[in-house]
This record gives structure tokens, sequence and C-alpha cells, in this order.
């Protein structure tokens, strides 16, 4: 130990630490400055930027005595006075903050930019200083228009709006975003109890073997290891799974992935429990890997899942309407391609953390005290066993954790906390239930944090597809037939796959009315990482194969691709590949015909070049349901409390999960509303399972419907109660659905939308920049004009990623993929320009009109960018994400397809149309 | 409370900042081998966090000594020393002036938190096969300054590669103190082009820099052109120079060097990188681009 002496945030510090600590432990562990983030100690991200001697450094790489004698500043020194830096205000104004796990590093990185540059400020010099600076939310635009407004000192005047007597409609910020610009906002992983342990994972390491013997007896000798649980420890149930439970909590006959949990282990510190995993053996019998769906529908494939009936099949999943074969008959062009799509990440900047608390834990014992906010206040005693999350499923967490434990569901509480971002890959149980084991085990709290690498290695991913699409139409470009053939890979455990790819089949024909429809789907079992939920929900797959191929068809048939999907796509009067027929709100026309107008302009080109570089637009079209559907009953519970007196302020309680959608912000306006009070005097809690009624899962763009609908009806019986308080629980149950092959209503809403992308491909490497998105969505209704805007181009760029520049590598089941600095998701230097036109088409069971809005932006990009450098180039994009060296000897070539996205060995497997089966 | 509780694998017990090289070389002789040089650790830190290194006692950090934290200009050399960052490489007039391809070459590593940490020591001494700044200097007719117990000796910059990732820097025991070169003067030009792709690992597909210089007849009198990763170890395309030395700066001499540097070099796929094929392409595309564009900058230097 020694003294590190530094200023921080303008004073001076001295604190006894060991030599070999970075800059951000220190920050965060003996400075309790938890502003600073860690993403993945690998300098990759940039989230844990702070300034020393005023430039950017990524603290969680610079050694803390590097900063010896430094002036050092972080996020908590911004409005160490009270008010607000101008950095602060204006990612405030321009919702600029959505998990704001980022937002820390982004403000630190943009404040020495803007002490460089001051008003003079560009956004190309924007653009090069937050190069390395990620954020998977945003999209980036927002922060670009808040650093321009900081950097000019100009200020928008916002306190008009969040008095307004009409809320909804208004684009008002955040009520979480205020804790997340000024670093006092918590995520899980910031919070601390006293007597609390660090827990880690024993990861199988093999992706498919028979577990022989497990031998813990040497990690239990290590001194400070408090606890060593394998399967044999777990009191309830052994397994766990959102829609089947196949997943074992600790892998007990066999591991069937790489990432599989085989042995716990809690102690002291986490350098402890590291080293005392390393001394967990385990002996395996390796078995055959299973490497891909196709390899494991081939007769006599290994099997993932001993004594299954239907081999490594999940599920084959069917969509059927009219005669395909007739249609086909009927056609004048058939159109017949095969598809791939890539696994994909999260890549959520805050990794998996749980702390598990037991039953009945006294904070005196260990001499210390809760902090209050970290049980919001309510208690400082756990009476349940009690799990700290950022979840996206508080109440299937709940669930799912006590049948582990062996006990009642309401024996246990999760507490939600911040979630530092989701997008369907916090639903599955990652460390949740081993805290919990853990806690109980030692009567201590209980931390698991995953590092960015066990992240990338063990939470379920995008599915990785193969789709054959043939698609039959009339010169004309009317449609008459489409059919389509999907192996979607699982990976080892069920997840959601079964209602992920169930989406992928429905939407597989596109937003068309198309007569004669045939779908099969194959979602089976492999041993790679689990697939699971991932914003678009598996319709961001098919949507690629359809829209690609819809291109293809215009070619063929010389007509305008806007006007081949304008005939064709559905509206009210239309049926659906399932039988919907729609009655109401289906903007998917006037969506379409605002981006052509939009992009068709003054002399406008579909094509055009600038000395090497090629210039094209491209467009796409889709849809997506809202809410869960197929006949699953959909509900939410809203509870909602009013005070009346000189003023009327509310309290809503709903256990659904923030993860910087601006859930709360929905729900206060649409509380507001009703009450017809200030939205500021609404208050909202959210995911406390002993707090708060079910919400529901936060999944498949369902929350501002049906939460919005059970807080909007929770409020108005509230107003028509006049007494001085008033407390309401509201049931809401969506529209009845009916499930896939009953026909009829299978979803109760749809969004729609197009979008035009204009790429420039660079003809002396190949390389893909998208420039521009024109996008015009129908949600029915904008429950908050700024919010949505975030989802929008946070979509639009996720989605640019999943096109351009993401993988998720396995090899035989072996992740290639271990490091963050093997994944790109887009920088800000991707981000294009993107013009967002809202089309609002309501849905009348809708709250307000509104319809799901947060999966649809990211699914037609990837098929509107391959169309456009398809026109660029004359080549077909047949694989994502797109690869620059493929593209370039394509053209060199004179070849007009490529079957090899980045990252792919082989060509893409032919596949029988209605499988194998 | 995170404590740390015993020295795990990657971490060291002290961290040394010493503020003169003679001090530095003595802890370093003092450790025997147990201690390491650390310049900013965007390479070292990133690699012993993983475990990659054999795990050391003692890091030494040699960006706080006195001096070399800064950028000279003597009478024939631009001086660099150890602590010197890429930022402020990329910042620095003289060398964005009379070393553009060395201002180029750090200008495109990482993100800015690398840059404003990551030295060109750290760089040359990681010595990877085309690390941007060290194929930047190489180009440049660069030079390193080596310190050791026997004291300090100047050595062309092309000695120390010994493989990809191995130097002949001892990284335990030799402080590499400061690099230089020759400024480009009136008539001589330089500059550098990377080819990356957005996916996968920051490794470059091809990294090339050149120093040309020119006389008034068009006539280029003297090149230098670097090259990786096309090797174990950075590349000066001898045979490419010479067919450029003594002849007219046009477009088809250009084509000319980089087929003859094709020829002398046996370009390879790597996985998940690039192709064979599209590393050749690349280097006939850019390697006359960058010639045209150090030219054009000698030229200049001549009007
Ligand atoms: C996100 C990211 C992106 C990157 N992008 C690029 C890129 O685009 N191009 C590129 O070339 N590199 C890149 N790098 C690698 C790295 O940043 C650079 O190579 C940098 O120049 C290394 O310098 P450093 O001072 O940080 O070296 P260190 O990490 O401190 O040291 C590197 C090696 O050199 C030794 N060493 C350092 N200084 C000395 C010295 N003075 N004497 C003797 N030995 C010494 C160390 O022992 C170690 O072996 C990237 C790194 C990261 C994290
Ligand atoms: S760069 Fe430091 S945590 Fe990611
Ligand atoms: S707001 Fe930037 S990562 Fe979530």
């Amino acid at each position: 130990m020694s003294a590190l002496r530094m200023t921080l945030n303008g004073r001076p510090v001295e604190v006894e630490v060991h030599e070999a600590r970075y800059l951000s432990e220190v920050l965060r562990g003996e400075l309790g400055l938890k502003g600073t983030k860690i993403g993945c100690n690998e300098a990759e991200c940039g989230i844990c930027t702070v300034l020393v001697n005023g430039t950017p450094v990524s603290s969680c790489v610079f050694p803390a005595y590097k900063a010896q004698g430094a002036n050092v500043e972080t996020i908590e020194g911004l409005s160490a006075d009270g008010g607000l830096h101008p950095l602060q205000q204006a990612f405030l104004d321009q919702g600029a903050v959505q998990c704001g796990i980022c937002t820390p590093g982004m403000i630190m990185t943009a404040k020495a930019l803007i002490d460089d540059k001051g008003a003079a400020l560009t956004e190309d010099e924007i653009r090069t200083a937050l190069k390395d600076t990620y954020c998977r939310c945003t999209g980036y635009g927002s922060i670009v228009r808040a650093i321009l407004q900081a950097a000019r000192g100009e200020s928008r005047d916002d306190s008009g709006r969040a008095s307004a007597s009409s809320p909804v409609g208004q684009p008002l910020p955040n009520p979480n975003a205020r804790a997340k610009i000024d670093g006092t906002a918590r995520f899980t992983d910031d919070y601390e109890f006293p007597g609390m342990l660090y827990a880690r994972t024993k990861r199988a390491g093999v992706p498919h073997a028979r577990i022989l013997a497990i031998d813990t007896a040497a990690a239990r000798e290590l001194p400070g290891v408090q606890a060593v649980l394998t399967h044999e420890d777990v009191p309830g149930h052994n397994r766990h799974g959102l829609v089947i439970d196949d997943w074992p909590v600790l892998c007990d006959d066999k591991v069937r992935y790489a990432g599989d949990a085989v042995a716990i282990v809690a102690a002291d510190s986490e350098e402890i429990a590291a080293a005392a995993i390393d001394l967990v053996k385990v002996e395996y019998e390796d078995l055959p890997v299973v490497g891909d769906a196709l390899r494991a529908a081939e007769p006599g494939a290994p099997l993932v899942h001993d004594g299954r009936s239907d081999g490594n099949l999940l599920k084959h999943i069917k969509v059927d309407k009219g005669d395909v074969e007739a249609g086909f008959a009927d056609a004048d062009v058939v159109i017949d391609r095969s598809y791939r799509t890539q696994s994909a990440e999260h890549l959520f900047l805050e990794p998996e953390c749980s702390i598990g608390i037991p039953a009945g834990f006294d904070p005196g014992e260990f001499g210390g005290q809760v902090d209050d906010d970290a049980v919001r206040g309510e208690t400082a005693r756990h009476a349940k066993t009690t799990i700290y999350v950022g979840s996206q499923i508080p109440y299937q967490d709940r669930d799912q954790a006590a049948a582990a434990l062996g006990v009642e569901p309401d024996a246990v509480r999760i507490v939600a906390t911040l979630t530092g971002g989701g997008f369907g890959g916090k639903e599955d149980i990652t460390g949740q239930i081993h805290v919990a084991l853990l806690a109980e085990k030692t009567g201590r709290p209980v931390k698991m944090l995953y590092s960015r690498q066990e992240s990338l290695l063990v939470h379920p991913k995008r599915h990785p597809t193969v789709i054959r699409t043939r698609v039959g139409a009339r010169n004309d470009g009317t449609l008459t037939a489409v059919q389509a053939t999907l192996y979607g890979d699982a990976g080892a455990y069920a997840s959601l796959s079964e209602k992920v790819l169930t989406r992928a089949t429905t939407h597989a024909a596109g937003p068309y009315e198309a007569p004669n429809v045939k779908i099969d789907c194959f979602a089976m079992y492999t041993n790679n990482v689990p697939s699971g939920a991932f914003r678009g929900f598996g319709v961001t797959q098919s949507c690629f194969a359809i829209e690609s191929t819809m291109d293809i068809l215009a070619a063929e048939l010389d007509i305008d691709p806007v006007e081949l999907r304008h005939r064709n796509a559905l509206d009210i009067g239309r049926t659906t590949s399932t039988g919907q027929a729609l009655r109401e709100s289906a903007g998917l026309r006037e969506c379409i015909d605002k981006v052509a107008s939009d992009m068709r302009g003054d002399d406008f080109r579909w094509t055009w070049d600038e000395g090497d570089r090629r210039f094209a637009w491209g467009v796409a079209v889709a849809y997506k349901n809202t809410g869960l559907g197929g006949g699953a009953p959909d509900r939410a519970t809203a509870e909602i409390e009013v005070w009346r007196g000189d003023e009327t302020h509310a309290e809503v309680r709903i256990s659904s999960a923030e993860m910087g959608q601006n859930l709360p912000g929905v729900l206060a306006a649409c509380a507001a509303e009703e009450l017809g009070v200030p939205v500021r005097n609404v208050r909202v809690l959210l995911g406390d399972t002993d707090v708060c009624p079910d919400g529901g899962p936060t999944t498949a763009s369902r929350q501002s419907f049906v939460s919005g609908n059970a807080v909007r009806m929770a409020a108005q019986k509230a107003a028509a109660d006049q007494a001085e308080h008033v407390l309401v629980r509201y049931d809401y149950e969506a529209p009845q659905t009916r499930p896939l092959g009953a026909g009829g209503d299978m979803h109760f809403a749809f969004s729609f939308g197009a979008q035009a992308a204009l790429v420039e491909v660079d003809m002396t490497t190949g390389e893909v920049h998208v420039r521009k998105v024109i996008a015009a969505h129908d949600i029915g209704r904008a429950l908050n004009p700024l919010t949505l805007r975030g989802q929008i181009e946070g979509g639009i760029v996720m989605a640019l990623g999943y096109t351009l520049t993401e993988h998720y590598i396995q090899e035989d089941g072996k992740p290639w993929t271990n490091l963050m600095a093997r994944y790109k998701m887009p920088s800000i230097e991707h981000a294009p320009e993107i013009v967002s036109h809202v089309v609002e088409h309501p849905v009348a069971a809708g709250p307000y009109g509104a319809k799901g809005a947060g999966e649809l932006p990211s699914i037609p990009t990837s098929a509107a960018i391959t169309n456009a450098i398809c026109r660029a180039t004359g080549v077909r994009v047949h694989s994502l994400p797109v690869d620059q060296d493929e593209l370039l000897r394509a053209c060199a070539a004179g070849v007009d397809t490529i079957e090899l996205g980045w990252g792919d060995l082989e060509p893409i497997p032919q596949v029988a149309l209605g499988g194998r089966t | 409370m995170t404590v740390m509780a015993q020295a795990s694998s990657n971490r060291w017990q002290h961290y040394y900042t010493p503020a003169t090289v003679e001090e530095a070389v003595e802890i370093l002789q003092r450790y025997d081998g147990e201690a390491r040089v650390v310049g900013g650790g965007t390479d070292l830190l990133v690699e012993t966090r993983r475990g990659l290194h054999k795990p050391v006692s003692a890091m030494v950090d040699v960006t706080h000594i006195d001096g070399l934290g800064e950028i000279a200009v003597e009478d024939d050399y631009i001086v660099i020393g150890c602590g010197v960052t890429h930022s402020q490489i990329v910042r620095n007039p003289h060398i964005i002036e009379q070393g553009s391809c060395l201002a180029e070459s750090c200008g495109v590593i990482g993100g800015p938190q690398v840059r404003n940490v990551g030295t060109l020591a750290g760089n040359v001494a990681h010595a990877l096969p085309a690390g941007d700044g060290t194929i930047g200097l190489l180009a440049l007719g660069g030079e390193i300054e080596v310190a050791g117990v026997d004291g300090a000796r100047w050595m062309p910059l092309q000695e120390s590669f010994k493989g990809p990732g191995k130097s002949f820097i001892d990284r335990y025991r030799q402080v590499l103190t400061r690099l230089r070169f020759r400024p480009t003067g009136p008539g001589e030009g330089s500059a550098h082009h990377r080819v990356m792709r957005p996916q996968g690992l920051c490794l470059p597909i091809i990294s090339m820099g050149v120093r040309v210089a020119l006389d008034a007849d068009n006539v280029i009198g003297d090149a230098r052109i670097s090259m990786g990763p096309v090797g174990p170890v950075p590349h000066l395309a001898e045979p490419a120079m010479d067919v450029l030395i003594g002849k007219p700066a046009t477009a088809g001499q250009y084509a000319k060097a980089a087929a003859v540097a094709l020829q002398n070099v046996e370009l390879r796929a790597s996985k998940y990188r690039a192709t064979r094929e599209y590393r050749e392409q690349m280097v006939r595309t850019f390697l006359p681009a960058i010639l045209e564009r150090a030219v054009e900058r000698a030229r200049q230097g001549l009007s």
C-alpha cells in the first residue's frame, strides 16, 4: 500500500491503495465514486472515460499510480455545486440519455472537447472525438445534438411542457434521466451491502460433454472462500427457462454449450472467487458437437438433449394459407433465393449483475447500514430472499428463482434496478438464481458481476438463420404465392426460441397480402450459445430475406420497387399470412408514400458516382406485432395511489422494466393525462415485486400498449373517485388473440414502417457507409416524440450494425467472439443522418391510439441497406454482415451475388422447401 | 469494499514512475527480469488483464521521465521522447509538416482515449508486424535509442524487430528512451495509408508508409516504403524502392513499384481479416496513391 495523491474534481485527495489498482477501481472502490461505469475492462467501450489533466482516458486500463499528482475529473465533479453543467442540461433536453450507462463517459469525453474547441465545435470534430465512446441505445443523433447545443450555449426551455395539462404527445425527458447525467443513478454493480461476498461461475469451456466428476475440494479450502456449490446443492428444481424448463441452474449430467454453469463460488473478494473457480476441477467425456441448425437436423445427428422423440427439433412452426402450388402455377415470374443471417450479440453496455440478499438479513451484524436508496427507502431489512437485478421480467425471475430455491414464489422478492441496456438480452436467467443460492447458503449478501467476456459467452443471442424464400408474381407485380423455409439455430436451450421463430415465421411473407402462403420454420437445438430475444424478435431475419427478394422481383419485372411494395402492401381490408383481416390502423401505404416522396425530392437519382465512390438508394418495408399474441393472455396490473391536497400527487406502481426506453415517462404521462395533473406530480415505481403488481414481460413492444392501458384505466378510475386519498388497482387484459393456425386475429395490433437508405460504396475498398436513412413508422400515436425519436434512431443504428459490422462467431460450439475487441457495434462514425416521419393511424384499443414502437425501426434497415448496395454495385448480398472483401472481389470479377458474410467460412447450405421432414 | 487480498496472477506489487532514465534502468536491474517497462499501457495492460503475460513484481512506467515527454526539433532530427503520446504527435506542427506519414499513421491508432495515453515508443517496442506508428516511422528512416545497464545507444528502427510481438529491446531490462527521424526538407514528402474493416479485431488489413525525395526534374532521388502485415516483422520494401529511385515520378512508375513490392512479399490470407487477393489489391491501389500524395507534398516544397 502506498499513498496516491491527486486533485479529484477540484479537491485534493489522498488514498492508501495497492499499487496494482486501476484508476477506475480506485474511483469506484476506495473513493466511492460510482458515476464512472465499467463496460469491458478492455479499453474498447469508453464508458469508463474520465479526464486526467483535462484529457479523456479509459480509466479501466489506466493504472491509478499513473495519475499520481494529476488533476482528475469525473462526472461527479460536473454538478458539484448543485447546478447542472450545460452538457448535462443539453443531454436532458435532447433525450440523449436512454439507459444511461454510457452517459457519464460520454459527457466527460464531450466536456474535454468543448473545453478545447468552444462554440466553434463542429459535428465532424464530435465524430472524431467520440469515435471510441460507444452508446448502444441512442444511435448517437441525440448525443451530437446535445453536444452542439452545449457548445453553442443554447438552451431549450421545457419547463412549460412538464406542467402542461395534456402531457400525452409532449416531448418530455425521461424522469430517470436526471440521476443518469450526474452519476448518482445506480445500476446493480453500484450497490454495496455490509458483509457482501463476491461470486463467480465455473463455465463449461467445452461445447458438449458428459460430466464425469466435479471436484470442489481444493476450491473450498482456499482461504476466503465461503461457499462452493454444484448441482447437488440446488434445493429445488435444477432447471429454469422462460418457455421450457430445460436450462440447468448448475449442470448435472451434461454440459451443452461452452457457457454452461457447472459450479459457483462466493468469496471475500473477486480475486479469491476467481482463484477458487480455477481450482474447481471438472472431468468431462467429450461428446460430438452439433455446430449449426442444419447439422442438427441431419438424420443421426448427435442429440443435444437426450431422450427427446423429436431429436434436435425444438419446434416445427408452420403458416399455411391457400394453396402455394396453385399460386406459383398462376405466377408469371418466380424468384427463389436463399439467405443467411448471423448470430448477433446485444452488447448492452452494462454486463449482467445480480445481488442476492438472504432472507432475514440484518446489516447490523456486519456493522453496517444498508443505504436506504438500495431498497427504495422502503425497508432496511430483507424479510425475504431478495434479488437485485436489472431485469426485463421481474416476476418471471422471481418464479424461476423460487422454484430453484424450493420455496413459494412469494418467498422471493425481486428489486429491479436500473438496467444498462437490455434489447431482449436480459430476459433469461443469468446470475439471479446463483446469487440467491449463495446468499442463502452463506447468510450474507452476494454480488455476481459478469465480466464482459463472460457476458459474451453466456447470454442468449440473436438467432442465426438460413432462409429460403420463393415468391411468385404476375407481370403487374401482384403476388400470387410466397413460400419460405427457415432453419433457426436455437442453441443449447429453448429460451424464447419458439416465440422468436414463430414471429420470424408469421412475418416471413412481409407486410404484404399474398393469397397463398406456406412457411415452415425449424427451430433446432445445437451446442451453440442459446438464442433468444433480441429487438426485432425474429422478424429482423425474415424481413431481410423477403425484402431482398422483393427487390429482385422488382428488377425482374422491371417495376419500381416502391411501386411493387405499395401494390401488395397490407392495408385495411387485406389479410395477413396467418389469416388476420385488418380492420383498423394499417398505415403502411402512408409510410411508403412519405418515405418515397422525401427520397425522391428534387433531381432524384437512384444511383450516381462521385469519383471512386458510388451512391445508391435502397428501400424496404416491415411490420411487427404489438404484444404477445397467439392466444397468450396478455395482462398487466397497475396500481395507482392518489393524494389530493393543495396539489394532487400520484404514484403509479407496475412491475415492468425500464431499460432506457422511458417507460416511466410514458406511464406518468398516461396517469397525468387522466388525472389532469402536471406530469411532474406523478411518480412511477417499477419492478419491485413486493411493491408493484405484475406488468408482464418487457418484450414484444408491449409495454406502452399493455402497461400503458393498465395505468390509464387505473388512473381513469382514480380520477372518477374524488376522495382525498384513493388507491386503485386495475387488471388490464389486452384484446383476445388466437393461436397460430386458428385463423382470425393472431395479434391485437401491428406497427408498420418503411425505410430508405442511402449508401456509399467505396469502389477501391468495398467499404460501405450508410449516409442517410429516411424512415416512416406507423406507431398509432406518438405518446412522447422525444422518446420515440430515440427509439427510432437507436433502432436504425443497431440494425445498421447487424447489417455491416456485427457477427458473433462460433466455430463448432467454441465462440471466437470472446472479447469485446472482437465484436464491433456501430460507433458514432457509422451513424447516418436519420430523417424520421411519424405516421399515426391510431388503434382503438391502444392507449390514446398507440401501438408498439420499440422494435419496428430496427427491422427493415438491413434490407434497405443491402438493396442499396445491390443497386450501387450490381452485387446482391445474401449473407450478413456485408463483407467488403467479398464485395470488392465480386465487383472485380463481375459476379452478381455474394454468399459469404463476414465471418462465414462456408457457402449458404441448400435447404429443401418445406424442410427435410 | 473490494480489497486486493493477494496478488493475483495478472497484477503486480509495485508501480514505479522514475524521473530519470538511470533510475528506470536501476529499478529494472534490481528486479532482474521481474519488472517490466510500461508506457501508456494500452497494449501491455489490456493484455495483462487478460492474463497473457507472465506475472511480474513491478511495472516501471517510463512516461514520467523528465525531458522525455516532449518532441524536440534538433539540428538534423526531430526527436520524440518515450513519454510522447500519439495525440502529441498528431498535433505537432513540425511532424505534420516534416514527418507527415508519422502524423498520419499515429492519427489512425485507436480512438482518442487510446491516443491520449498510448506512446509511439510503446507501439515500436510492442513490435507488431503492422503497428501503425511503427510503419510510419519506418518509412521515415527512423532510429531509436535504447538504454540499459551498459548505457544508451542509437540504432536503426528496423534492427529492433525480432518477430511478431518480439523485439530485440529487452522489455524487462531496457528502455526505449527516444525515437528520431530526419525531417523531410524541400523536395521531400511522406504519406501513410491503412486499410481496415469495421468488423472483428482492430488490426490492419494493410498499413503502408512512404517517403520520397524529388528533384526539380521530377525524378525520384530517394524512396522508402514500409508495409505490414506482410511477414513476421514490419517490412521495408527495398526492391520496390529500387524501382523508383532514379526514375520519374509517374503513375506508371508507382504501379511498377507496387507490382514489385507484391512480387517480393508473401501476402497471406488471415481468417476474419482479409483474403490474399484483397490484400494484394489494396497494395496495388494504395501504394501508388500514397506515393502520389508524398510526391505531391515534395513538389509543394520545391515550388
Ligand atoms: C482500443 C485499442 C485500439 C488500438 N488501435 C491500434 C491501432 O489502430 N494501431 C496500432 O498500431 N495500435 C493500436 N492499439 C495498440 C496500442 O494502443 C498502440 O500500440 C500503442 O502505441 C502502444 O503504446 P503504449 O505506450 O500504450 O504501450 P504499452 O502498452 O505501455 O507497451 C507495449 C509494449 O512495449 C513495451 N514498452 C512500452 N514502452 C516501452 C519503452 N519506452 N521501452 C521499452 N519497452 C517499452 C511494454 O513492455 C510492452 O511490451 C490499440 C489499442 C487499443 C486498446
Ligand atoms: S473502455 Fe474501460 S470499461 Fe470499456
Ligand atoms: S444510453 Fe448509451 S448505452 Fe444506453
